[in-house]
């Protein structure tokens, strides 16, 4: 079974979990995932990879806690074995010299989007990253985007940080100083896709996106998966995960990661009950 | 597509010739003439009770008892050529080992199994004899009930499984070659199996986190239990086949890059894995799965257990399954076990056209499934929430035979009426998976997505890589993906001794 080498809390909910999977490292792409099941009874989700290293032999995931399966990825430690971590699932994102390509990341999104700013930037493109978070102390990886991107930029409801809104406008914004942007690639919740796509849907810039919809086998045989975009059903993990977020069906994607909001719940409240110390 | 049933290779009829000319069978065949025999009642399945077995997950079939299962085996004839034999897609010499219980041998009837089957416990499950073996029975033709072959197979290997005496049969020295094997399902295993015992150094890839492809994912405990299927992964582990899992062939590593890590022959037995849905509207609001998606999570990730384990599943008031295959068999049992009150099959042509086992539908009748026949639905609709609430159908006739021999339903214009529903599952059908195809470059595909290869050698246009199963002929059967795998199995032998 692979082996946790390292678990980190990055910022109060969103954790790191860097695996020894050799195979998988030496295979990883941007734009990449991992199905991962934390435990023999536990549940099957899909993780953008965040980074990895072929030398070492690792491959990294960030995640955000939101129910019982990420809880449980949490309480790994170091030296810990998981019972699965697969992949590299899904299409690689396009990777070309597109010219200016604007990135916009939330949450779990900060780690899914860095190998893709490394590549882009690697290709000869002007990269800007547009970090979208609550408050200053729940962004991450600050320096890293720092170290590859032309220009790193904020968006928060947080003093501290430049801008005092939501996505949208400070995208709008930084679409506007860096005319003619070429493309945008927004990663994050699901939420925050959806009001980037709505932004730049006028614009007409070509705006890609990475969806996230509940996943079982991530390999195209069970369909549980499925959005729509340009009006034909995709499959996200063979099809995907990326999409251009102009055609994807959002109201449809909104409703299917709903699906089991109960079931969460009640899941989460057994783990509670039954397995926290 | 292949000839399913074919005449008896002439190795195989000298083979059996021997067998029958045995003094042992020729004093049994004289112990009870035919015309007694053929008076002999065909033994009844031992099951548990409908209104018990369709609250659980336990095993309907109980097996046949010793004493039931050589009263079974004096049924058959011992006939000079066993046409039973050429219904079997892999050729098991079945009036050996049914003489074999007869005599009360029964190690010696399952290691007979053995000998052409690496996985007898399952076939006796799973495989539709009425239409292979049992079919062509000549005490189905005279007497009109065939000898319960299927039955005698489960009975032996269960027999073998439980008395802990499974033997490992010889193997031939090691060649060194290394093979292969993606997919861990009913094809991938037999070639494993095979190619084990002839010395060869095999690996099988998995995708998943357990062995069995569709045996573990797709068919219920309540057919085939887990642990029939963790042990005949067991005895092919102990021919010393190495099975790795969480690994996706395509993905995780190209089959260049596995010939590039010393691999010598590959098969390709990674199935169905791709679901069709109808294409109609709101096919994709919560409550409409996959049936593939549906036994998955309720088998593979034993969601009939949640909270106890992660993975969830809906359940239902009103389960609506569309097809008439073994899968919407399985599905819609399942989903009244989970504890639908109405759990509905609905199937655009009648009951005769049902490709599904007549055990399965009967066991489905019997756990009060009902059959909404010679209906199709057209859409899904659903509540404020996007979760289906009701499904809207259509009335079918039969109007003149398709393709398939079978005849086509046409729609009845005017006679669409709805029905309340809190769950559909879609079991159509599912083309090839399309990983492996995509992430090898040169391999010849057919026009549905299936892998194309030599009928008579299941070899591709790629030397060394043979293919299999679902992949090649796109939803087919547990016995007739055997089937292919053991011609592959030889084929590749040959390949590798060349």
């Amino acid at each position: 079974m692979p082996k946790i080498l390292t678990r980190e809390r990055l910022v109060p909910n969103i954790h790191l979990l860097e695996v020894h999977a050799p195979e998988v490292a030496r295979k990883c792409r941007p734009g990449q995932f991992v199905i991962v099941m934390p435990d023999e009874k536990g549940e099957r989700i899909p993780l953008s990879i965040a980074d990895w290293d072929a030398g070492r032999g690792s491959v990294t995931a960030v995640f955000m806690l939101v129910g019982t399966t990420t809880r449980k990825l949490a309480a790994l430690k170091a030296g810990d074995e998981i019972p699965v971590f697969v992949g590299p699932l899904g299409r690689p994102s396009m990777i070309e010299t597109f010219g200016t390509v604007v990135l916009a990341a939330g949450c779990f999104g900060i780690g899914a989007l860095w190998p893709t700013a490394r590549a882009l930037k690697a290709a000869g493109n002007r990269v800007v990253a547009l970090i979208d978070a609550k408050a200053e102390d729940l962004v991450y990886w600050k320096e890293r985007y720092r170290s590859v991107c032309d220009r790193v930029l904020f968006s928060s409801r947080d003093h501290a940080l430049a801008s005092k809104d939501f996505i949208p406008r400070p995208l709008e914004n930084a679409l506007k100083a860096e005319a003619p942007v070429a493309r945008v690639i927004a990663v994050g919740c699901t939420y925050l896709m959806y009001a980037c796509a709505q932004a730049t849907r006028p614009l007409g810039i070509k705006t890609i996106v990475s969806l996230n919809p509940i996943m079982v086998d991530g390999t195209g045989m069970c369909g549980a998966c499925r959005c729509t975009a340009a009006g034909k059903t995709k499959f996200a993990c063979v099809d995907g995960p990326d999409f251009d977020a102009h055609l994807v069906d959002w109201e449809e994607l909104f409703m299917r990661r709903r699906s089991y909001f109960d079931d969460e719940i009640r899941s989460l409240c057994h783990y509670e009950e039954t397995e926290l110390p | 597509m292949a000839e399913d049933k074919k005449e008896l290779a002439p190795e195989l009829k000298e083979k059996l010739r021997t067998e029958f000319e045995k003094d042992w069978r020729k004093d049994m065949r004289k112990s009870v003439p035919p015309k007694d025999r053929m008076k002999l009642g065909r033994q009844k399945m031992p099951e548990r009770g409908p209104d018990e077995r369709n609250k659980d997950f336990e095993e309907v079939n109980l097996g046949l008892t010793p004493e039931m299962a050589r009263a079974e085996a004096r049924r058959c004839l011992d006939c000079v050529n066993p046409q039973c034999v050429a219904g079997c897609p892999v050729g098991i010499d079945i009036p050996g080992f049914v003489k074999l219980i007869e005599r009360g041998e029964f190690l010696a009837a399952a290691w007979k199994l053995k000998e052409t089957n690496s996985l007898p416990a399952i076939c006796g499950r799973v495989c539709p004899q009425e239409t292979q073996c049992e079919e062509l029975c000549t005490v189905k033709k005279a007497a009109g009930v065939p000898v319960g072959i299927g039955n005698l197979e489960r009975f032996a290997s269960d027999f073998e499984r439980l008395s802990g005496s499974v033997t490992i049969p010889p193997l031939l020295p090691p060649t060194g070659k290394r093979v292969a094997v993606i997919g861990s399902g009913p094809a991938g295993l037999t070639v494993a199996g095979d190619l084990a015992k002839l010395g060869h150094t095999v690996t099988v890839f998995e995708a998943l986190h357990e062995p069995g492809g569709v045996l573990i994912y797709g068919i219920p405990e309540f057919r085939l239990p887990k642990a029939v299927l963790k042990a005949e992964v067991d005895y092919l582990k102990r021919l010393g086949v190495d099975v790795r899992a969480n690994f996706v062939v395509g993905m995780t590593a190209t089959v260049d890059d596995l010939k590039n890590e010393g691999y010598e022959a590959f098969f390709i037995g990674s199935g169905a894995g791709l679901p069709n849905f109808m294409k109609i509207p709101g096919e994709n609001l919560v409550g409409v799965y996959s049936a593939n998606e549906y036994l998955t999570r309720v088998n593979l990730m034993r969601a009939y257990d949640f909270p106890s384990y992660d993975t969830p599943v809906f359940p239902a008031r009103t389960a609506a399954v569309i097809g008439g295959g073994n899968v919407a068999m399985d599905s819609v049992r399942t989903a009244k076990r989970l504890g639908a009150e109405r759990a509905v099959i609905v199937y655009r042509r009648s009951r005769t056209e049902m490709p599904a086992r007549t055990e399965e539908i009967v066991h489905a009748e019997e756990e009060g499934i009902e059959f909404q026949l010679l209906t199709t639905p057209v859409r899904y609709i659903g509540d404020e929430h996007g979760r289906l609430r009701a499904m809207e159908c259509q009335k079918m006739e039969l109007g003149e035979p398709d393709a398939s021999g079978r005849r086509r339903p046409v729609p009845i214009e005017g006679s669409e009426y709805t029905i309340e529903v809190d769950l559909a599952v879609c079991a159509i059908g599912q083309s090839p998976n399309p990983l492996i195809p995509q992430t090898t470059p040169g391999l010849k595909m057919g026009n549905w997505g299936n892998v194309e290869v030599d009928w008579t050698t299941m070899a591709t246009n790629l030397p060394g890589v043979y293919a299999g199963g679902d992949i090649v002929r796109g939803g087919a059967t547990v016995i007739l993906a055997m089937g292919d795998a053991r011609v592959a199995a030889a084929e590749i032998d040959k390949f590798l001794r060349r």
